[in-house]
């Protein structure tokens, strides 16, 4: 099995910030290529659009810190400094991808750099992240548990007992709540009673409202939550107004569902967070970072098809930590 | 020799595992005051930040367990009713379980949930008197139904150094057993590891749980008419098929008595494994709960629900008729 040597996390620094933002969005427009060409299966939901949340807040993580992530979460494990080509090989099911294809898009995990997994269920990963930082905390040490989850998840009565249990045990997780307009198709005036910051008040959980399009907004509020649950004084709210440009899910290139007029989604594109971390750099420098992710996003795809296919006959090896065997379905 | 009940094997068995590695930790709603005894004595002997009663948020804290063992914690959940699980489902059976799995072997969610109190307990109605361990060995959470105290404790402490998720039911119809036992001699029962309570050579009697003292019994009211062996099979996924091969080999016959529903419970694996791969010279029978049965609150209903001695001694009978 190839091993391939892990990228760090998003440096912090103008420059750092796009390159992380650039590699995400040319990480998914390759990513997009292959399920329309077929060789990724089952399909992805793109977070085109929303990398400044990922960006921002992994930039303010260190190594090891662990997030937890959602079904649309390629840009969170990117950030985290997951290598983007055993990225894509999980994406394309190979034996040389993260989870050496038995996770694919929705289950990319790499503890290497503190990423526990992509969760399908919505908020199921919430109280994940808050056990998680439970223990860290206990262990000792200073290290912090970062939960992503959407707009949507706020309706989830979990998220909202985990919301609970961080505030009442005062345990050193960031709750990251990426608000970007639709769960799926439905809007939050459509599915949420109150706010997502008012839930976090009802358990006394600090919270404030950020730029999600902009990489150094979103840096500068998770800079200040991460100190803040690195210090011990307990959970912090971040909810990120961000806006997805591409559908819910590749699927919706074929189904072509109708939520958000054209008008919508230019008002959104006309806030590109690669133009406004880009607009941050002299020109050169863009120039140089957008040549270098080419290459590198190149050579992951490359990777990626080189992989080979899991065989067959191992598709439930490491269905038990211990190595029990399940037996066949047919004898 | 000392009398061991069934509640203080467990209790015993957590503070023996909570003694022998610090990882080792309880979440669970009144566990400090130890409302159902299992956790009796813990929170004075391991502090707060060991024993730690949750909020009445069985889904969070259950998520949170998982998250904590996937940071190096060993938790323990008592959930005091079974039916809890319904409500904990997903973050069992397509959270904990599947981890492993999903990715592709970087994390292990050593994790157990003690049921302490499953099954019926006498006229506590429909929603607390499930017994639900069909489902888990089904979707592949690893399941464990001991019968004894002194299995209770040994497949307990197995359950808590295993890996991944467990699911450990004692049975409301075992809590109040006692054991004459060694307390030294005390000592971890492998899962997938079937007992023998009593040999015999007409027929096998397969037996969940509390239901094994229900087939020793009949097993000696048959006693010089028909020879019965009795075979525990402890935990139901792994299952000890081998051990089970074994004694239809030597009997050639199957009763099993498992107190879940009918349909799709446990009872109907093992009677399908046999017929599919072990020696039968005669009709496999079942002794359960009715199909998609819901336990009613009068105690003559209650019972009526539950297989029973006399329904276990005839299914023997027949099945000795009919080879």
């Amino acid at each position: 099995m190839a091993r391939r040597p892990a990228v760090t996390g998003p440096a912090a620094d103008p420059a750092g910030l796009y390159r992380t933002v650039a590699l995400i969005r040319g990480f998914e427009q390759r990513a997009v290529e292959l399920v329309r060409t077929g060789v990724i299966r089952g399909g992805i939901h793109p977070c085109t659009g929303q990398e400044a949340v990922a960006v921002g807040t992994c930039a303010a993580l260190r190594p090891d810190d662990v997030i937890t992530s959602t079904h649309r979460g390629h840009g969170h494990v990117l950030a985290k400094g997951a290598d983007p080509a055993r990225m894509m090989a999980e994406l394309a099911g190979r034996t040389t991808g993260l989870n050496k294809g038995r996770g694919g898009s929705m289950h990319a995990a790499d503890f290497s750099v503190g990423v526990l997994g992509a969760d399908a269920i919505v908020g199921a990963a919430v109280p994940i992240a808050t056990g998680a930082a439970w223990a860290m905390r206990r262990a000792g040490g200073d290290r912090v548990a970062l939960a992503y989850f959407g707009d949507g998840a706020v309706s989830q009565g979990v998220v909202l007992e985990a919301f609970n249990l961080a505030a009442l045990w005062q345990v050193p997780v960031v709750l990251v709540c990426e608000n970007n307009g639709f769960a799926t198709s439905m809007r939050p005036e459509q599915t949420m009673a109150g706010t997502v910051t008012g839930r976090a008040a009802a358990f006394g959980i600090p919270a404030e409202t950020v730029d999600g399009m902009d990489p150094q907004a979103v840096l500068d509020a998770a800079t200040a939550a991460v100190a803040r649950a690195r210090s011990g004084a307990g959970p912090y709210l971040l909810e990120c107004v961000t806006r997805r440009f591409d559908a819910h899910h590749t699927w919706e290139h074929t189904a072509r569902p109708r939520y958000r007029t054209d008008a919508e989604v230019a008002a959104a594109r006309s806030r590109d967070p690669l133009d406004i971390q880009g607009a941050r750099i002299p020109a050169a420098t863009r120039a140089a970072i957008d040549a270098e992710t080419a290459g590198v996003l190149d050579e992951a795809v490359r990777f990626a098809l080189a992989g080979p296919h899991p065989d067959p006959a191992g598709a439930l090896d490491h269905l038990y930590s211990t190595g029990l065997r399940p037996r066949a379905g047919v004898l | 020799m000392p009398w061991l009940s069934y509640l203080k094997a467990l209790n015993r068995a957590i503070g023996d595992e909570m003694e022998r590695d610090p990882a080792v930790c309880v979440l669970g709603e009144d566990v400090g005051v130890a409302v159902t005894y299992a956790t009796a004595g813990l929170l004075q002997r391991f502090g707060g930040d060991r024993v730690l009663d949750t909020p009445i948020s069985e889904q969070a804290f259950t998520g949170f367990a998982t998250g904590a063992a996937m940071a190096g914690m060993r938790p323990l959940i008592e959930f005091q009713i079974p039916a809890l699980l319904f409500l904990v489902f997903e973050q069992i059976a397509n959270q904990a379980h599947k981890l492993s799995l999903m990715t592709g072997g970087q994390t292990r969610v050593p994790v157990t949930y003690l049921l302490p109190g499953s099954g019926s307990r006498d006229s506590w109605a429909g929603q607390h008197s499930d017994h639900p361990y069909s489902l888990f060995a089904h979707v592949g959470v690893k399941t464990v139904v001991p019968a004894t105290a002194s299995d209770a404790y040994g497949l307990l402490v197995t359950a808590m150094r295993d890996d991944d998720p467990v699911v450990v039911f004692a049975p409301s119809g075992a809590l109040g057993l006692r054991e004459d036992v060694d307390f030294g001699a005390l000592a971890p029962v492998p899962l997938g590891a079937g007992r023998v309570h009593r040999a015999g050579t007409d027929v096998t009697v397969v037996a969940v749980g509390h239901l094994v003292h229900d087939a020793v019994a009949v097993a000696e009211e048959l006693a010089g008419s028909v020879s019965v062996e009795v075979f525990d099979p402890r935990s139901l996924h792994p299952f000890d098929w081998q051990g089970l091969a074994a004694s239809l080999e030597r009997t050639g016959r199957l009763v099993v008595v498992d107190d879940s529903n009918r349909s799709c419970g446990i009872g109907a694996e093992i009677v399908a494994t046999a017929a599919e791969e072990m020696r039968l010279t005669a009709p496999p029978r079942r002794v359960t709960r009715p199909d998609g049965a819901v336990l009613p609150f009068a105690r003559d209903l209650d019972l009526a629900c539950q297989p029973t001695r006399a329904q276990l001694r005839a299914a023997v009978e027949k099945s000795v008729g009919a080879g």
